[in-house]
């Protein structure tokens, strides 16, 4: 029988559903295959790996959030650097840090391999939380509360680079976390 | 029966009748898709000149509102008016039919207009200095909210008419059999479209009454739901060019078909589980569990992406398939060493798709990954990713085709033809090297969407390492060149339509410049005897060489990015 075959352009007379050729087949399986790794990486790294972005997740409202990290800065202030406050939270406590247009308070004084839970939240618009050179990257959102299990891996000075775009001073909105040896 | 002979004209290289109506629209969709790429160029120049600190032409004001008029002149204005075009052209025109309702088409048409030109004055008025993505809070003039919606009303009514036109064509007979597999495509595009354009009203008439002070808003649903418009957007855009592939293919080669079964099912994957790919914006967010994360963020284990690998096979396949049948049997590869490399319809497909399998493919799979997003989101990576998606993909394909459209829709013969055979080649080069720069910088975290990456009035210093100088230099050279190339395209473009020579009978017949070699000479487009069954038995041998060589990149791409993020730190 002979067989016919045409381009993309041309409409398709008769029965089209026919089975595919053994290469077509052979790599569709392939890919298929890919795919499910492509998936199954993702909930083995929350059960194998150490980065995942769970977090705790709750609402709040901005100006409870507000008062919680005016009490938090209260409670553990230990300085000031470019008139932003300076916080050396206790080992393993709830640590809570505040986007705002367009600074990031308060700086944090952190330990080296001790496990804190990192709040993150804005009282105005959307912020991006970038540590840098960490590579760690979570989104700021007015309303929600990201809390995040993080540990220091290494000590040194680490600046929070904004990376969403919160207006015209966007810029210029960096702020710091130092982490110290530990105990 | 005069007045329906009117209706039509017969085109001579394809011999496929042409409804006049469906003929203007096309022509004024294609026209104003130019022009909108021109405004989105201009700015391109303005983003690329000032981030490049070197250079860091612009203030900071001028800088994010270019880049709220660059997001959204290329990415609604340009692709959308252009694939309005691609409706007109695969619905009426490859089916032989007639435009039901051509006054609709251009009721819509002024809408679209209206409303483009709408949210451009906003934009450029100071008075909407939010970026492409407009989250909320950050507020917007309430008039270019109404932009947005009533280019949205346009594009959707155009969707229904490709749907009218399929009825009405079935209803007239005009076509043997099924629809043609670039009919097919253009449907998904356009059901994709439906699905997409909802999901604007369904956010941007909420914002709009919120910037009128009518309702509340929360940020993180409207991120939820705006991405449910911004990345299926991308969808309509992916299944538009996956078409003009599959039509290029035929066109300059004459391409074949391997399997429509296999195809069409593809396009259908897309349909399913491609708008789930809202989540890859909510990686890192804290609106969402992981469990939601994962299942959206994979389109339900990765079926969309299955699609695209067997479109990514098919495609070449067809191509190599179509050279040999023409003779081009020798070694694996003889088919494309004897391509017709000169022919800007064939080299910008190819480099479509290529840029888009090889560089958007790999990096956008990976950047979506839920974890792996940890180390990359709303760095520069993300912006690298999508200029190889959707510039490198889908507007050099819609480049590609233009060198088509313009002597078939527009029977004028290609302007400045030498500089048209080079441009493909310039503009994928320039905006993959801007990517390749983009993505490296993004490595290092630098953000995207970021006027001063020296950080000089931060209360803190930030210094990267100079390498990244370096990728900046790239980025800024890839962009200028990318920028260049799409001018070398609109002045093509733009001659061509105003001040073009006809092409009639005699110059194709004479081989006259600045007509593309497939319409010169079409290639078969059916192909029948013993010869077909033999060269389809011994496959497509130089393109499985090929998917292997993208396999092996996938992997190796993927697993070192798990190997960066294990490296920072403990995060959960």
């Amino acid at each position: 029988m002979d067989m016919e075959m045409h381009s993309g352009i041309v409409s398709p007379e008769g029965i089209w559903w026919k089975p595919a050729a053994s290469q077509e087949k052979r790599w569709i399986t392939i890919a298929f295959i890919w795919c499910l790794v492509l998936f199954g990486m993702m909930p083995f790294w929350h059960i194998k790996g150490g980065q995942n972005p769970s977090g705790i997740r709750t609402r709040v409202i901005e100006a409870d959030y507000q008062a919680r990290v005016d009490r938090f800065i209260k409670d553990y202030q230990v300085g000031t650097e470019n008139g932003i406050p300076v916080v050396e939270p206790p080992a393993g406590s709830d640590v809570y840090l505040l986007g705002h247009m367009w600074e990031w308070t308060p700086v944090i004084k952190l330990k080296k391999g001790v496990e804190y839970t990192l709040h993150l939240s804005s009282v105005d618009v959307n912020h991006g939380f970038s540590l840098y050179p960490a590579k760690l990257n979570f989104q700021v959102i007015p309303g929600y509360d990201y809390g995040l299990k993080i540990t220091p891996s290494i000590a040194g000075d680490f600046n929070i680079i904004c990376n969403e775009f919160c207006g015209i001073g966007h810029h210029n909105m960096v702020g710091k976390i130092i982490v110290g040896e530990s105990l | 029966m005069n007045a329906i002979a009117d209706l039509f004209r017969k085109c001579p290289v394809t011999g496929l009748k042409v409804d006049k109506n469906a003929e203007n629209l096309i022509k004024a969709n294609a026209v104003v898709a130019v022009v909108f790429m021109l405004l989105g160029v201009i700015a391109a120049f303005g983003i690329v000149l000032t981030r490049w600190q070197a250079v860091h032409l612009l203030n900071a004001e001028w800088y994010y509102r270019l880049l709220t008029s660059h997001g959204l002149n290329m990415l609604i204005f340009f692709i959308i008016f252009f694939e309005m075009a691609v409706l007109y052209f695969a619905g009426p025109v490859l089916l032989n039919s007639r435009l039901p309702a051509p006054k609709l088409g251009w009721v819509s048409f002024g809408l679209m207009m209206l409303g483009a030109i709408l949210v451009n004055v906003m934009v450029y008025s100071g008075k909407a200095d939010v970026l492409f993505t407009s989250y909320p809070p950050l507020m917007a003039d309430p008039l270019y909210y109404v932009g947005i919606i009533l280019f949205a009303v346009g594009a959707l009514i155009v969707c229904m008419l490709f749907m009218a036109t399929l009825v009405a064509a079935k209803k007239d007979k005009t076509y043997p059999g099924s629809i043609p597999l670039v009919t097919f495509g253009a449907l998904t595009a356009t059901i994709i479209a439906i699905i997409t354009l909802i999901h604007g009203a369904l956010i941007y008439i909420p914002t709009l009454l919120w910037s009128l002070n009518l309702m509340k808003m929360d940020p993180e649903i409207y991120r939820l739901i705006f991405w449910a418009l911004g990345h299926s957007s991308q969808q309509i855009n992916v299944a538009a060019m996956v078409s003009i592939w599959y039509l290029l293919a035929g066109l300059t080669v004459g391409g074949v078909v391997l399997n429509e079964k296999i195809s069409r099912v593809a396009f259908v994957l897309y349909i399913l589980f491609i708008s789930m790919a809202s989540a890859h914006h909510l990686l890192v967010d804290p609106g969402m569990g992981s469990a939601w994360k994962i299942w959206n963020t994979s389109y339900a284990m990765y079926l969309a992406v299955l699609a695209s690998m067997i479109h990514g096979f098919t495609v070449p396949a067809g191509i190599e398939i179509g050279q040999r049948l023409k003779g081009f049997v020798n070694t694996r590869f003889e088919w494309l060493s004897k391509a017709p490399w000169s022919d800007p319809g064939f080299s910008g497909m190819m480099l479509s798709l290529v840029i888009f399998g090889f560089m958007g493919g790999i990096t956008g799979v990976t950047l979506g990954t839920e974890q792996i997003n940890i180390i990359a989101h709303n760095t520069m990576r993300i912006p690298g990713h999508f200029h190889v998606t959707v510039v490198g993909g889908t507007a050099l394909a819609f480049m590609a085709v233009t060198y088509y459209v313009l002597p078939l829709i527009f029977r004028k013969r290609v302007a400045f033809w030498g500089m048209a055979k080079v441009q493909p080649y310039f503009f994928g080069a320039g905006i993959s090297v801007m990517a390749v720069g983009m993505i490296l910088q993004g490595m290092y975290g630098i953000p995207r969407r970021h006027w001063d990456s020296s950080f000089a009035g931060s209360p803190f210093p930030v210094q990267f390492p100079d390498i990244v100088n370096l990728f900046q230099a790239l980025m800024g050279i890839g962009g200028l060149l990318a920028a260049f190339g799409a001018v070398m395209f609109i002045t093509i473009a733009v001659a061509t339509v105003f001040f073009g020579k006809e092409m009639t009978a005699d110059s194709i017949k004479n081989g006259e410049s600045g007509i593309p070699q497939g319409v010169l000479k079409l290639s078969a487009q059916v192909h029948q005897g013993a010869n077909v069954a033999a060269v389809h038995k011994e496959g497509a041998k130089g393109t499985m060489i090929l998917v292997f060589i993208f396999l092996v990149a996938f992997i190796l791409y993927f697993f070192v990015n798990w190997k960066i993020l294990s490296s920072t730190w403990k995060v959960g």
